[in-house]
């Protein structure tokens, strides 16, 4: 293993973010402190509780999910296409490094960003709500998990889209929708029976749900069911990441 | 002495048109200094990035350092530094980052004296903390080579690094070459600048269409394929040849008042003596002589010819 190389890919990765703060860091947060002010307070101010937590502390796993699965997914996208779209992809073709190697780099780049922003909004929501994680082991888990499968799944968007347009369409139109459908603001209890049914197809739902109960012990799905759920999609992730450099598709003619 | 680069019936194909490189085999040997030359589409590019790693080969094998470099890819990559022909630079990186991040991805350790003794041979210490994309174009070479030296490569691919660069890039690089050749480096060379090759390659390649017509020892080659030119420039200009002198391969300026003669150097005689002489006796006046020896370029433009 070159682990020399993983680490240099990971830092010139990691150095990207710190060079563009503003876009790495502090847009997410204000993001999620807005949903915070418009969700927890305006609008959660006129609803008591939802399962027994306050609906301000209901939403607080769902706005960590919906931000470390766009950040994962944009940070792991951009990071490979990036060098594919200036040519600098050669460098990594015309090293002595396994796909192995380069996939570890740059989807270890991307989890860990997406994990100190998710790690950021815990630390933001603490201060408009009371936070309580009754699992911190589970919520690790959890966290880490879905940081790394979808900075996977990013990584896949980032060698198979042919332009920034490409680039943008998976996040803004599958992952966005999905979890603000996969009840990031609700319980799936409050919604009418077919619809709930529907729900049970959206795969980020098994995410939150189990994210969540590690909180408040408070879960749409079996937290079994959930773990499941996140490591099956870990698992089609690699085998899709397996194939594209097996086959060289989309990076080596 | 086994070559450090063997290449043995290297052929790339795609989909369509036809074969990149068709039954390409080329044994580059340890120290030398090795310049292909072809004309675009010829296929030099893609050799190179087969033996890089950047573009998968159709049949055929590459061994570097006696290492295979589908099936032993880490010991071939390791030695081989790559300057491509295109600008591909992280723009927002800075000079020194980006040179010392290329060492990493080579598994070499961190040595920042090697890297300030590189940059400070290509000019770019001064430009160290600059991002790449403050830098002018000749800069943004020298980053391309500094980062190709980075990790001490044992075999050099330098893929047309002079193409659209000022005198002085051009001269910095061919003493880079030099050092690099002194301290037992193997340069491959793709250019379409004939002078470039004639000046610093010991062996020539010409490939075309996918296939090399030729490798020979830059000398021998001169010699083998170079005729000579003689120019006799006449004292007073004629309209046309004398009867006597139409047995020579002469030809006439438009003006009348210069003779060229071509001839064979390899050959036993070469007729100059005995057509000075009838030069004479026909009553022309010899002003001035001069010989030139063909060029590379000569030689490359009349092979490439020939093939198509």
């Amino acid at each position: 293993m070159n682990m020399r190389a993983i680490w240099a890919i990971y830092r010139y990765e990691m150095a990207r973010t710190l060079r563009t703060p503003t876009q790495s860091i502090i847009s997410p947060v204000i993001s999620t402190v807005l949903y915070f002010v418009v969700f927890g307070s305006a609008i959660g101010g006129r609803i008591e509780s939802v399962e027994g937590v306050s609906y301000g502390a209901f939403i607080v796993p769902g706005l960590v999910m919906l931000s470390i699965l766009t950040q994962s997914v944009s940070n792991a996208s951009f990071g490979i296409y990036f060098p594919k779209f200036i040519g600098t992809v050669y460098e990594l073709l015309s090293a002595p490094i396994s796909f192995v190697e380069i996939v570890i780099g740059y989807v270890g780049a991307a989890a860990t960003k997406a994990l100190a922003i998710g790690v950021i909004i815990l630390l933001t929501a603490g201060f408009f709500v009371d936070l309580q994680i009754a699992h911190p082991v589970w919520m690790v888990a959890f966290l880490v998990l879905t940081c790394i499968s979808f900075a996977l799944l990013g990584f896949i968007i980032g060698i198979v889209s042919g332009s920034f347009e490409q680039l943008q369409l998976v996040p803004l139109l599958v992952i966005t929708p999905l979890v603000f459908l996969g009840g990031s603001f609700y319980s799936v209890s409050m919604l009418p029976e077919a619809w709930q049914a529907v729900t049970y197809f959206n795969p980020v739902l098994y995410l939150i749900s189990g994210f969540r109960w590690s909180f408040y012990e408070v879960s749409d799905v079996s937290v079994m069911v959930s773990l499941i759920a996140i490591l099956f999609f870990l698992a089609a992730c690699l085998t899709v990441t397996w194939w594209i450099f097996k086959t060289g598709y989309k990076i080596k003619s | 002495m086994a070559p450090i680069v063997d290449i043995k019936s290297l052929t790339k194909s795609y989909a369509k048109g036809p074969p990149a490189l068709n039954a390409v085999s080329l044994q580059i040997e340890k120290g030398e200094i090795l310049a292909l030359l072809g004309p675009n589409g010829a296929g030099k590019t893609t050799l190179i990035s087969i033996i890089c790693g950047i573009v998968t080969p159709s049949s055929g094998t590459v061994t570097v350092g006696g290492h295979d470099i589908l099936t032993d890819y880490r010991a071939a990559r390791s030695m081989i530094g790559l300057v491509p022909q295109e600008v591909m630079l992280e723009p927002f990186e800075t000079v020194i980052n980006t040179v010392t991040f290329t060492r990493g991805l080579f598994g070499k350790k961190p040595d920042p004296a090697l890297i300030e003794r590189i940059l400070k041979s290509l000019s770019l210490w001064d430009k160290r903390n600059s991002k790449v994309m403050a830098l002018s174009g000749g800069m943004k070479r020298r980053v391309l080579i500094a980062k190709a030296l980075s990790h001490e490569p044992s075999v050099l691919f330098l893929d047309e690094p002079t193409a659209g660069v000022d005198v002085e890039l051009r001269k910095d690089m061919w003493r880079v070459v030099d050092e690099l050749r002194e301290s037992g480096v193997t340069i491959i060379l793709t250019t379409h600048y004939i002078e470039e090759a004639e000046a610093i390659a010991d062996r020539i390649g010409v490939i075309s269409g996918g296939q090399i017509l030729l490798v020979e020892d830059k000398a021998t080659l001169m010699s083998r394929l170079g005729a000579k030119e003689m120019e006799i420039e006449l004292h007073d200009p004629i309209d046309a040849l004398p009867e006597s002198l139409a047995g020579y391969n002469l030809s006439r300026s438009d003006d009348g008042t210069t003779l060229s003669y071509v001839y064979d150097t390899q050959a036993g005689r070469t007729g100059i003596t005995r057509l000075l002489q009838d030069l004479s006796a026909a009553g022309l006046v010899v002003r001035d002589v001069q010989t030139r020896q063909s060029s590379l370029e000569d030689i490359f433009v009349g092979l490439v010819k020939e093939k198509t």
